[in-house]
């Protein structure tokens, strides 16, 4: 039997279209234009003026804070401007763009595929490592990895979960970068377990991944048992940090509470490569593995693209030319992600997918009323009743929100999914969600 | 006596006991309360919108009758004859405030601000705020899921099916502020009320660059000051682009209306302006000659 979360979840179709697709480096970008907020928290300060000449790898935005990244260039050339962007949501928001001109990294950095696996740093100078790079949880959440690693006074981290779940629909970067860089990863994964200080670290891998469910538990296997890859049901949303957690150690967050709280941190497979190329190799995070798919196009691809390149480019490189009609363009996961209403969006570190669907894919039925089935219920993996606070959102009665624990929803949009009426539930909770927090914040800081 | 007289005489003995209880416990435990405070409620408006910072007119009653000083305190519904009388009433010097009604500062209709892009998720302005910048190219303009709407108690705002924009129906607003705190976008001001709803406002919130707020909206500010130059009260400022005109030093002029070149700043309830090369007297008879044209045809 295998494990899985106890609550909720629901199986839509995989849809993993690119899972055999070996990752392709992508040409370097004319322009990149890299946003100062790719992350949670305070957006980074830009230290480079109009007219500098910069190398890849360079320090182009410092961290404004803890929480919050520092943010590197991911090419070689001339900062053309420190200025706006519109983001894909048609939002102006701070960026620096930068003029491609070759591709020369500054010093120190290894760009050799050599694997190197001694690492004798403390965990102290890890975090920092961690930090200096500019690492953040490559999941989608983008929240800076090394104030997860920073584990608070008063609590002790027991375990470490690798997040190999991708239970998204349709993405496959995690998947291949588990096939190709997993030896990385799981070297990635030690420091990281070096750095909390915990012995024990699993590898939380959905069953529709047998490939590298086999190859990781053979690179697991001279750990001594310290590494355990866990092969889990297909379910989503398992690839939520607490879902995940449910999952693999059978520990329930409790409401309100960090996984810290259970003894667990959780990273991403993506995160784990990432602070192995910044530790070992001195690489800062200048550039991800990203799926771009759907069945609009006509070659769905695994891309490895630098951060601030136009998605627009990506799009034209896996055939979206030859479509016909409206299309909806994803940024992220077909569950999760955010539709864009700017395809000229650079990419960003918590870009994970690009996903283009046809009219007919999204269009949804007509709203109707709620007709109490209470398969929203059912769904939730948070064990809440999305349909109530859906209308209570509705109607603006935060407190009752608050009352049915709102705050604890992940925004996963199982309650959407499975609506027969239709009913936008997930936009409705997460506005009320929004709210809530606000007032609550609004009551501690008084 | 069968049955049902026991009955009867047990629950009439009950009742006067239940009476006397009663009786004496309101007599005991009563609580005195200004009578005042009632009168003054029945002189408010009743609306209980909440205009006045109050959950409703009870507690705006209260507080006027408690209060020493009553200027901070006012009704926007009931205006200045409403809270001339309580005053009266109540021996107190209450504020004078001019009335002011709800203006919608966006002018971006289907025809200056054509669509991008759909957005098929809840109906609510507050939500579509909450994702992205909104079906058309302005991120600043109106979203037009009408949240005003729902929020007005006085029905005095309207979509125009037409425009996609809202409309303030000038005589039922009554300038309680509920539609400027439920728009996400904060494009909803009070401004001063002129005599027959007259007004020259800036019907436009981009604080974009010129030239990219002109390509997202035909009717946008642009922020290129002739406005401001061409005023002679100093009641126009332009900042972040934008132009704002001061409502309290405007006096009608409408030269930055005639000045401005994108038509973001418009004049409502005006009469229709006089063509500048024809006599005074023959505006008026121009308009009828307008209409005697338009007759023929429908008949044909």
């Amino acid at each position: 039997m295998l494990k899985t979360f106890p609550i909720g979840g629901i199986h839509p179709p995989g849809n993993k279209l690119s899972a055999d697709k070996a990752i392709e480096r992508f040409a370097l970008p004319e322009t990149v234009v890299i946003p100062l907020s790719q992350h949670i928290g305070a957006p980074a300060v830009a230290c480079v003026a109009k007219g500098d000449k910069v190398l890849a790898g360079q320090l182009i935005a410092k961290a404004d804070g803890f929480v919050s990244s520092n943010i590197h260039s991911s090419v070689s050339g001339t900062v053309k401007a420190v200025d706006t962007y519109v983001n894909a949501q048609g939002l102006r928001r701070p960026a620096i763009t930068i003029t491609v001109e070759g591709d020369e990294w500054v010093e120190g950095v290894d760009l050799s595929d050599e694997l190197i696996e001694e690492c004798n740093l403390e965990p102290k100078e890890i975090i920092a490592k961690v930090a200096e790079a500019g690492i953040v949880g490559m999941g989608g959440a983008t929240f800076p990895a090394h104030v997860k690693l920073s584990v608070p006074p008063g609590c002790k981290a027991e375990c470490l979960i690798i997040n190999g779940v991708e239970c998204e629909p349709f993405l496959t970067a995690d998947h291949r970068l588990m096939l190709e860089k997993g030896a990385e990863m799981l070297i990635g994964a030690r420091i990281i377990a070096k750095a909390l200080g915990v012995n024990k670290t699993y590898v939380g891998v959905e069953n529709n991944k047998p490939d590298a469910i086999a190859h990781l538990k053979k690179l697991a296997a001279k750990y001594n048992g310290e590494v355990e890859i866990v092969p889990l049901k297909v379910q989503y949303p398992q690839g939520g940090e607490k879902q995940l957690i449910a999952a693999v150690t059978g520990r329930q967050v409790p409401s309100k509470g960090l996984p810290i709280a259970v003894g667990a941190v959780v990273q991403n497979a993506g995160t784990a490569f990432a602070v192995y190329e910044a530790v070992q190799k001195n690489k800062p995070l200048v550039e991800r593995v990203i799926t771009v798919t759907g069945k609009a196009l006509s070659e769905p691809k695994n891309l490895l693209v630098r951060i601030g390149t136009p998605m627009q480019s990506l799009l034209e490189y896996c055939g979206i030319d030859s479509v016909e009609g409206t299309l909806k363009i994803v940024g992220g996961g077909p569950m999760m992600g955010r539709s864009m209403c700017n395809p000229e969006e650079s990419m960003m570190k918590g870009s994970s997918g690009l996903l283009v669907l046809t009219e007919p894919e999204t269009k949804r039925g007509e709203e109707a009323e709620c007709i109490r089935c209470g398969k929203c219920v059912e769904a939730c993996p948070m064990g809440l009743e999305p349909y109530l606070m859906g209308r209570v959102s509705k109607i603006k009665n935060f407190e009752m929100a608050e009352q049915h624990y709102i705050y604890d929803c992940i925004e996963c949009g199982c309650c959407t999914y499975s609506c027969p009426a239709y009913l936008p539930l997930l936009d409705w909770l997460k506005l009320g969600k929004a709210e809530v927090m606000k007032i609550m914040r609004a009551r501690t800081s008084k | 006596m069968g049955v049902l007289g026991y009955t009867i005489l047990t629950l009439a003995v009950l009742g006067i006991v239940a009476a006397a209880v009663l009786y004496f416990v309101a007599s005991k435990f009563r609580v005195e309360e200004d009578p005042r405070i009632d009168d003054v409620e029945k002189m408010l408006p009743g609306a209980n919108c909440g205009g006045c910072g109050f959950a409703g007119c009870r507690g705006m009653a209260d507080a006027l009758v408690k209060r020493d000083d009553i200027s901070a305190l006012y009704c926007p519904v009931g205006g200045a004859e409403c809270m001339k009388g309580i005053s009266e009433y109540l021996g107190k010097v209450a504020a004078e405030r001019q009335p002011m009604v709800a203006v919608v500062r966006c002018n971006g209709t289907c025809e200056n601000r054509p669509k991008t892009n759909t957005f098929d998720g809840a109906k609510s302005c507050a939500v579509i705020a909450a994702l992205y910048a909104g079906e058309t190219g302005c991120s600043f303009g109106c979203l037009g899921c009408g949240d005003c709407v729902a929020a007005c108690e006085f029905g005095a705002l309207s979509m125009n099916p037409e425009t996609g924009l809202p409309e303030v129906d000038i005589d039922k607003c009554t300038a309680c502020g509920k539609c400027v705190s439920a728009c996400p976008k904060g494009i909803i001001e009070l401004r001063k009320k002129w005599p027959k709803g007259r007004m020259v406002y800036v019907s436009c919130m981009n604080k974009d660059k010129g030239a990219v707020a002109r390509k997202s909206c035909t009717a946008a500010c642009i922020g290129c000051m002739k406005c401001q130059k061409v005023c002679e009260f100093g009641a126009i400022e332009v900042a972040n682009n934008l132009a704002f005109i001061d409502s309290n030093k405007c006096k009608l002029c409408r030269k930055c209306v005639e000045q401005c070149p994108t038509g973001a700043i418009v004049e409502k309830n005006f009469p229709p302006r006089k063509v500048v090369t024809a006599p005074k007297e023959e505006a008026p008879k121009a308009a009828p000659k307008a209409e005697v044209s338009a007759e023929p045809k429908q008949e044909a």
